[in-house]
């Protein structure tokens, strides 16, 4: 096994050194019974040139990535420069792990310490940590930290969330027995403020929505009173909509896909997560931390070390432990690589190739943009015929679009919501414009 | 260190996608939605980048720059072929909500993949919704919360935990809304059978075990402690951390588990990410099959769909299928190494670990000296007046070994927790032997040598202290430290 450098003889001196006859005897302690249970997979080794053929093979099974993407929902068809890739593929990143030594890991620590900086540039928040799971996850625990920071009250959760963040609140709610009330939206698409519950420990919130509508959140914070403000935003919106911060939220979660990370199936993925300074006690994730070293010079090291799991065991403000450092880095690169103005025109472009789309779409007969045009790069458009016979048309002419079964599901029929990013080509939603120009 | 802060920016535009025809005020979304103050994110040239990263990346100790015995956490070697199947377009290229009849082979793998990890747990079923380790021990207590509250046993709010448990574990317990009771080890460091005993009772849920456990013994009467647990009407959990020092020889679903998480960032050899992405898919026994994560992949023929017709499940835990990426990468390595490879993997992988004890306990103290499995735990404390075993971890940074896991489990004073992987050969193993005894001796000799390390590594010994009661934790754009 190639993996595995010890040779037979290498293995004789080693048991002779520990004092057993054979290999079998380092298992003795594993009760008879068990050992007599065991059956084999049934799979015999294979060379790794066989393993990369049986791997393309299942690859190219995956037509999806010969279609022209307009899915969404958290997860968008970006571009992702080269060198994102290229430092990535670093051994001395990938194949590091937590960096419970900080002499020795500097490199990672110090791309949190610019991760959690550029997160907090982004939202205007104060502080961040270096990474969740994924969106959903975030925002679920950033659920968890409101009612340990509010006991009291319930928590009103948007009803236009993306169905993938709110199934996992709603999995984690239950399960911290978290009484959860639902905010309808109004006609423009937002949430209905005269619809808030009195006193609630947290609104959570996510703009633009599940329907690409940019919600309006100013003066909601005030409205609270001691309630805590979640927003769940697209970051990279960020480099042209006002920030979480502005607007009084407490914290702040994020999928983080856009910045660098392949759609990959859904993971991994990397969840953002920042809040305000008086809050950093109840924050979940791990942080990294300017210091100095015995001779004066700065570091880097894991900081509020006495939040986690690993020192206040069921005390600590979250179990998680293994994050998704390397999609971190991703995005720090990427950000880094694009820099400040560059995030704008981005954000800019695929705002443009949206809005340029649905204006042509508007034109035709029967379609119509029900909450009108402050969305990003997603909108939700009704179509004149049955939306789930139009995604099959599309899918037969090489377009993925969202099962319109989510938007049903939110009390919108007859509609199709479409993500377009700077990917999209004018050929391809000139073919797209032509394909539901034939659904009128 | 320097930081992108620090770097020289550039000027005009990064040339990475194309330019933008018109300014975002008229794209139709409502002035007062934009921002109006740019984030302070520097425009850097791209060898800028580059030379920045690659120079961060040689402060980092990585599995390819050295052995990186950090116990618990199986940093063994992570295969190349790997990483180049993870990337192929048809795999990184795939949108989670894309039609399942375009993503057919992502599904075939998914339950190829799964289809081998019961089998390796000897279990019912398998979800990969779980992203890590910690994430997998959640997801398994959610299904215990969900089994006890569809049987009408609301009440059962106890997990037993022996007080050598991982520290997700009580973690996990607490965020699925689990009260934590801790169970004593014996003077051999087994659970104390007695002390379980005692614990069993109506409002127990059941017990999180580490098999084996974090002192790297094997529970020898696991069977005892699963029927006794099961007997009282509680579930076992396993957690599956230490899978490098059984897999193809044993499994869990013959101990008795009724959830195993799986590491696939360790024993299945998936890079650990400088902290993640990992992932932690869970293998249960029938009694729990019903309430597994959804959307399960189901199987007809060659056709495969994503159900979500369940109505006992839990729900979701992530927001897609789980981490896809990484398990492209654990199947490519079990397809690799079939059965052969898989229990090659845990016979070197304890034979390394009983070498090193062997070899290390006339010099250092072995609190429980018996067989161990894949990892072992010493002690620093006796080594020399006033050495500490955070000493020994950093003066074995100048030998260019990454420390093992210092501190853990707590029940052992001072502990070093080593744990080498079959990703080690002998050779390598005598360096670390070599190493440690050379510390042992400059420890008596010349202590100011482990008081002051590293002297060798990219920094001295950081004051953690500091960044606990003096918190930096962004980039200080007014008074920019070089």
């Amino acid at each position: 096994m190639r993996y595995i450098p010890n040779t037979s003889a290498d293995r004789r001196d080693m048991l002779a050194t520990v004092g057993v006859g054979s290999i079998e005897d380092l298992f003795s302690d594993i009760p008879r019974e068990i050992l007599d249970r065991f059956e084999p997979l049934g799979r015999r080794p294979r060379s790794e040139q066989e393993v990369v053929a049986e791997l393309g093979r299942l690859a190219k099974r995956n037509r999806a990535t010969d279609a022209v993407c307009l899915l969404g929902g958290g997860i968008y068809d970006h571009y992702i420069p080269s060198i994102v890739g290229h430092v990535l593929s670093r051994s001395e990143f990938y194949t590091a792990y937590t960096p419970y030594q900080p002499e020795i890991s500097q490199g990672t620590l110090t791309a949190m310490f610019e991760f959690q900086t550029l997160v907090c540039e982004l939202t205007k928040m104060q502080v961040a940590n270096s990474s969740m799971y994924d969106g959903a996850t975030a925002l679920a625990e950033a659920v968890l930290m409101a009612k340990r920071i509010r006991h009291d009250g319930v928590v009103a959760v948007s009803r236009a969330l993306h169905s993938s963040f709110r199934r996992v609140l709603d999995t984690y709610s239950w399960a911290a027995d978290i009484e959860t009330v639902e905010i309808p939206y109004d006609a423009s698409g937002r949430i209905d403020r005269e619809a808030l519950p009195q006193a609630p420990a947290a609104v959570v919130v996510q703009s633009p929505n599940a329907f690409g509508v940019i919600e309006r959140l100013d003066g909601l914070k005030e409205s609270l009173g001691e309630g805590l403000l979640i927003v769940a935003v697209n970051p990279l919106s960020l480099g042209i909509l006002v920030p979480p911060g502005e607007y009084g939220a407490d914290i702040v979660v994020a999928e983080g896909q856009p910045f660098g990370l392949p759609m990959g199936m859904g993971g991994p993925m990397l969840g953002l997560f920042a809040t305000k300074m008086e809050h950093i006690r109840q924050m979940p994730g791990r942080i990294s931390g300017q210091t100095v070293d015995a001779e004066g010079k700065p570091g880097y090291a894991m900081a509020a070390q006495t939040r986690e799991q690993h020192i206040r065991r069921e005390r600590a403000t979250s179990n998680i432990c293994t994050n998704s450092a390397l999609c971190a880095l991703a995005a720090t690169v990427y950000l880094a690589s694009v820099g400040a103005e560059g995030l704008r025109q981005l954000a800019e472009l695929n705002a443009q190739k949206a809005h340029a789309l649905s204006e042509r779409l508007a034109q035709l007969d029967g379609f119509r943009l029900p909450f009108g045009s402050d969305f990003f790069n997603e909108f939700t458009i009704e179509v004149p015929s049955d939306p789930q016979m139009l995604r099959t048309a599309l899918r037969e002419q090489g377009f993925l679009v969202t099962d319109p079964e989510e938007l049903r599901g939110l009390g919108v029929e007859n509609a199709l919501r479409l993500a377009v990013t700077e990917k999209r080509t004018e050929e391809e939603l000139d073919r797209l414009v032509d394909v539901l120009r034939g659904a009128q | 260190m320097r930081t992108i802060f620090d770097c020289e920016c550039r000027e005009g535009v990064n040339g990475l996608f194309p330019d933008p025809h018109e300014p975002a005020k008229k794209i139709g979304i409502a002035d007062d939605l934009l921002r109006k103050s740019a984030p302070r994110i520097p425009e850097l040239a791209e060898p800028v980048v580059a030379r920045h990263y690659t120079a961060l990346s040689k402060m980092n100790h990585g599995v390819d720059d050295g052995f990186y015995p950090l116990g618990s956490c199986t940093m063994k070697y992570n295969p190349k072929v790997n990483e180049d199947v993870a990337r192929l377009p048809g795999f990184a290229g795939l949108h989670p909500d894309a039609d399942v009849s375009a993503i057919q082979g992502a599904l075939e793998l998914l339950s190829s993949l799964a289809e081998s990890l019961c089998g390796i747990a000897g279990m019912a079923d398998v979800s990969l919704q779980p992203v890590a380790g910690a994430h997998g021990e959640l997801t398994g207590l959610f299904l215990f919360r969900k089994y006890f509250e569809t049987r009408g046993e609301p009440n059962r709010r106890t997990i037993l935990l022996p007080d050598s448990a991982h520290g997700t574990n009580p973690a996990s317990a607490a965020v699925a809304g689990f009260d934590v009771a801790q169970i004593r080890s014996n003077d051999v460091g087994l659970i104390d059978l007695d002390s379980l005993e005692a614990a069993l009772d109506e409002t127990v849920a059941g017990v999180m075990l580490t098999v084996p456990n974090t002192l790297g013994l094997f529970e020898k009467e696991i069977l005892v402690v699963t029927e006794r647990v099961h007997a009282a009407g509680g579930l076992c959990y396993f957690d599956g951390a230490n899978l490098n020092s059984f897999v193809g020889i044993a499994r869990p679903g013959d101990m008795g588990a009724d959830v195993f998480h799986f590491n696939l960032h360790k024993s299945l050899s998936t890079p650990h990410g400088g902290g993640g992405p990992g992932s932690g898919p869970i293998a249960v026994s029938e009694r729990l099959v019903d309430h597994l994560p959804v959307p399960r992949i189901e199987r007809s023929g060659e056709s495969y769909e994503l159900g979500w017709d369940y109505p006992h499940s839990i729900g979701c835990v992530h927001g897609h299928i789980g981490n896809f990426l990484v398990a492209v990468r654990a199947y490519a390595y079990i397809l690799q190494l079939g059965d052969e490879g898989l229990r090659a993997v845990a016979e070197n992988a304890v034979l390394n670990a009983n070498y090193l004890q062997t070899r290390l306990k006339s010099t250092y103290d072995l609190p429980y000296d018996r067989l161990c499995k894949h990892e072992f735990v010493l002690s620093g404390k006796g080594l020399a007046e006033g050495i500490t075993t955070l000493d020994i971890a950093k003066r074995l940074i100048d030998y260019g070994i990454h420390p093992p896991t210092i501190y853990f489990p707590l029940i052992v004073k001072e502990a070093l927790m080593i744990e080498p992987t079959e990703t080690e050969g002998k050779a390598s193993l005598d360096r670390f032997v070599e190493a440690m005894e050379r510390i042992a001796a400059e420890a008596k000799d010349q202590p100011e040598l482990l008081h002051d390390a590293p002297h060798n590594a990219p920094i001295r010994r950081l004051d953690q202290t500091r960044a606990a009661r003096h918190p930096i934790l962004t980039y200080p754009f007014d008074e920019p430290v070089v």
